[in-house]
């Protein structure tokens, strides 16, 4: 956790559109969104998570030089896999304007509350908030993001 | 674009098919776009041989995202003040999810929606709540 630096780019908000098949022209052509309501082109509502590009520890990105944890020659690349590992079980976002390209955000995380809840499907539930204020270049805070992840026992049973 | 709260009724609603036939690619995308590269998502022999899942499945906030593309399609871009939700169900390979926002209050200057994503067999993928500015 910390603070990091987010550079939101206009590159960035076209590819992230892409991939979640949005084809707004407010998030790729600069001409059409100037004469849109936006006033120019705007980050889609759940770009703020691509701040995990930014974060130069994030653990879910391979690293030059370290073992990855995903197969290579075996199924996983490091001896001890990470069990059922994290997975993501809330979302929350509050906007107090949307990101534009051009915006220095600095984005401050911190860790919220921390549960246990027992499940029939995953076994123990360890859930964890984590919560993400972005200030702007003005130091205006620009959007809140708090996120809850749950660690599982074992893998969510399918049935 | 915009809504307006003159021609708005509670219980109204917006619907869109938001993914058709979820390809593995899409989710490789949307790795690169996030950077969320858990292998999980994909890699599917990490995922049945490591991790223990039947298949690669999508990232939650893969379906956030295209679950918000229905909302700023409703709302309008810029307009959303609030939007959060629930993963209450994994998102595979081959889903064709739909996006409903329900109306559920509509304020001054702002609509409260009710989201919900489902997959094909009607099952439940993503709930959660919206608010968005509307004009009068």
């Amino acid at each position: 956790m910390g603070t990091i630096t987010f550079p939101v780019e206009a590159s960035h908000i076209m590819m992230f559109a892409r991939a979640v098949g949005d084809t707004n022209p407010v998030y790729h052509d600069a001409q059409v969104a100037a004469r849109g309501e936006a006033g120019g082109i705007i980050a889609p509502p759940t770009f703020g998570q691509a701040v995990a590009q930014f974060d130069p520890d994030y653990h879910l990105r391979p690293k030059s030089g370290q073992a990855w944890f995903g197969s290579g020659k075996t199924p996983s690349g490091v001896e001890q896999a990470p069990s059922a590992g994290g997975l993501h079980a809330e979302q929350h976002f509050e906007y107090l304007r949307p990101l534009r390209p051009g915006d220095v955000l600095t984005v401050e995380i911190k860790p919220g509350k921390t549960w246990e809840k027992e499940s029939k499907r995953a076994g123990k539930l360890t859930f964890r908030e984590r919560i993400a204020e972005y200030r702007d270049q003005t130091g205006a805070l620009v959007l809140i993001a708090r996120g809850v992840g749950v660690t599982t026992e074992r893998p969510v049973d399918q049935g | 674009m915009a809504l307006h709260a003159s021609r708005l009724k509670i219980g109204d609603t917006h619907s869109e098919t938001v993914v058709d036939n979820l390809p593995r690619t899409q989710i490789v995308q949307y790795a690169g776009a996030s950077g969320d590269y858990n292998p999980i998502h994909t890699d599917e022999i990490y995922t049945t041989k490591s991790a223990g899942y039947p298949s690669v499945f999508a990232h939650g906030m893969l379906t956030m995202g295209l679950t918000g593309k229905m909302l700023t399609n409703y709302v309008g871009d810029g307009r959303l003040t609030k939007f959060g939700v629930r993963f209450t169900n994994q998102v595979w390979p081959g889903d064709t999810l739909t996006s409903t926002a329900t109306v559920t209050a509509i304020g001054d200057g702002i609509v409260s929606l009710d989201v919900v994503t489902t997959n094909q067999d009607g099952k439940e993928v993503v709930r959660g709540s919206a608010e968005a500015r509307i004009d009068p």
